[in-house]
């Protein structure tokens, strides 16, 4: 679509702006503002210049919280986007069963995020809970405030269980734009399931799994209330992931330089990754646009 | 024509078994989905006694007291009314800021208009953690803290963005030629944009006021920060009971359930629209 160049649509955008100009720009400042000064409290600030950012970038603190968030991201990434591609493809494609189906998907991605980690907290454990109390009469033994391994396996099905649904949606938004005419072709070639799925179904939501796989990668390393309510971060620091680790720096010690630095940086990395979320939704744009 | 009727016969004996597969497999995930809701809800339904003491798969005391407790405290159910207060708010002046900007966005170039859409973008991806503190001091140095106007302008933070994103993915569906019709008709933009186009894209703003609606009331992180007795959101309010009794499993799991209760209402409205909405207005 061409559209006409009119520099007066900055007056309806200018609501907009300066709205999120006094929520995002003016506490970013403040952040930039910590970032090169120290404090004796009393609101006596001294010039730290980048010691702050220096100290963040050699602490082996911040390097851990950082392998763990990796971590956890890349292995949400690797149970969720085929398991949600698994699902979309077993969804039914219309009808009663198809809106059942989409109510039911999506009921988990409306919780609000600390009762997701209530809801956990509660089942996973073994006195009271359904699936702790079973794996305990399995004879195995399971306890996520204990054992670092089973409140990692605990906080990681605790995210399949809430964010799979959005890929698997965003997979069937996708799979649901493919022509009928598509499938015909490929029967009338006697093409294999696993062949229609690679070359018809996948290409056709290569664009929509990207958006799936960036957001999911983008909220899971954002990653805060779940596994705060559920592990509160620990045992130990098992389970303390970035943002667990700014709050507790910022507001549990009130180290406001440090915190600060660290959260510049963390920004800087989101920018980068929503850059490349921002690229791909306008070549998807385009591409529409084209067809 | 012809073509799908003599295809008819071998798809219905090839996809008979296949979706019986689907239906088991679909039948296994939205039993896993359904589990932990159902544990909630089951010992929400529970005394106290009966959960700590017994182990049982369904309430053998059925007791409504646990949300009896709930509804008839002021300190549990203030915590339901601020939530709704502030989300409502947020709602309210993200779609109002939203409208106009998106209609930009959406028909318009203009100097920086990329730039800015990208950095609306990167406050939608932003992590609250960061801006949780500078919203501390910001809020409390200009006299906002502990209201629920607070809480509502840090939402705008992700959820103007949202909401831009969204609608601007409706608008594009729009026709220019509508708007162009309008104008040579006489209409003014202002009259134009509320009587003509707003109808047209009125399931749109449905859909972005409920991702606002829905982002709004699932954050804590900022609620929380922002907060401390005249605007707690009812989230804070459960995270207290946990750590303060900590044995009161019943009425924690029953304000859990009350607090899915406004996202099951109107979920089967925005169904077709959910992969949308989460895609920000893309898809």
């Amino acid at each position: 679509m061409d559209k006409p160049v009119n520099n007066k649509a900055w007056f309806l955008v200018l609501p907009v702006l300066v709205l999120v100009a006094f929520s995002a720009v003016i506490p970013l400042m403040t952040v930039v503002n910590y970032s090169v000064q120290d404090t004796f409290g009393n609101n006596v600030f001294f010039w730290a210049g980048l010691e702050w950012f220096e100290q963040a970038l050699s602490s082996s603190r911040l390097h851990d919280a950082l392998l763990r968030q990796i971590l956890f991201s890349v292995i949400i990434l690797a149970i969720q986007v085929p398991l949600g591609i698994f699902v979309a493809l077993n969804m039914p494609k219309r009808g009663f069963w198809a809106s059942l189906c989409l109510v039911l998907m999506a009921l988990p991605l409306l919780i609000p995020w600390n009762v997701v980690g209530t809801i956990w907290q509660i089942f996973g454990r073994v006195d009271i809970g359904l699936l702790g109390y079973t794996l305990d009469k399995l004879g195995i033994n399971y306890n996520y405030t204990a054992n670092a391994i089973d409140a990692w396996v605990t906080v990681i099905v605790m995210d399949v269980w809430h964010w799979t649904s959005l890929v698997a949606l965003l997979c069937y938004a996708g799979l649901q734009s493919i022509p009928d005419a598509y499938y015909q072709a490929a029967k009338i070639d006697q093409a294999s399931r696993w062949k229609v799925f690679r070359y018809i179904e996948l290409p056709k939501m290569q664009g929509v799994l990207l958006i799936a796989i960036l957001l999911r990668f983008m909220d899971s390393f954002m990653i805060y209330t779940e596994p705060f309510v559920v592990t509160g971060g620990g045992p130990g620091n098992a389970t303390t992931f970035l943002s667990i680790d700014l709050v507790k720096m910022a507001i549990g010690q009130f180290d406001l330089g440090p915190a600060a630095a660290f959260s510049i940086m963390y920004f800087l990395v989101i920018m980068l990754i929503s850059w490349v979320f921002y690229t791909v939704m306008t070549n998807l744009d385009k591409r529409e646009e084209m067809q | 024509m012809s073509d799908a009727t003599l295809s008819l016969p071998a798809k219905r004996s090839r996809a008979l078994p296949r979706v019986n597969g689907s239906a088991v497999v679909m039948g296994l995930y939205i039993l896993f989905l359904m589990l932990p809701i159902y544990w909630l809800v089951n010992m929400s339904l529970k005394t106290n006694t009966e959960i700590t003491s017994t182990f049982t798969l369904w309430p053998r005391d059925l007791t409504f007291a646990n949300y009896r407790t709930i509804l008839t405290d002021p300190s549990w159910y203030m915590g339901y009314v601020n939530s709704l207060i502030y989300v409502v708010m947020n709602t309210v002046i993200s779609i109002s800021v939203a409208l106009p900007a998106a209609y930009a966005f959406s028909r318009y170039r203009f100097l920086g208009d990329k730039h800015l859409f990208f950095w609306l973008l990167t406050n939608r991806m932003a992590p609250p953690a960061v801006f949780a503190l500078p919203f501390f001091q910001l809020y409390s140095s200009v006299g906002l803290f502990d209201t629920h106007i607070a809480v509502a302008l840090a939402h705008c933070l992700f959820n103007v963005p949202l909401a831009v994103w969204i609608l601007e993915g409706f608008m594009r569906g729009v026709p220019k030629e509508i708007d162009e019709t309008a104008y040579i008709d006489g209409y003014s933009f202002p009259r134009f944009f509320v009587k003509i186009f707003m109808p047209l894209i009125a399931s749109g703003i449905g859909v972005a006021a409920f991702f606002c609606f829905m982002f709004s009331w699932v954050e804590l992180l900022l609620s929380r920060t922002l907060t401390s007795v005249n605007a707690k959101p009812i989230a804070a309010t459960m995270t207290r009971t946990v750590s303060a009794s900590g044995m009161d499993w019943g009425v924690l799991a029953a304000a859990g359930v009350l607090t899915i209760v406004p996202g099951a209402l109107v979920i089967y409205f925005v169904r077709n629209y959910i992969a949308k909405g989460f895609a920000l207005g893309r898809v």
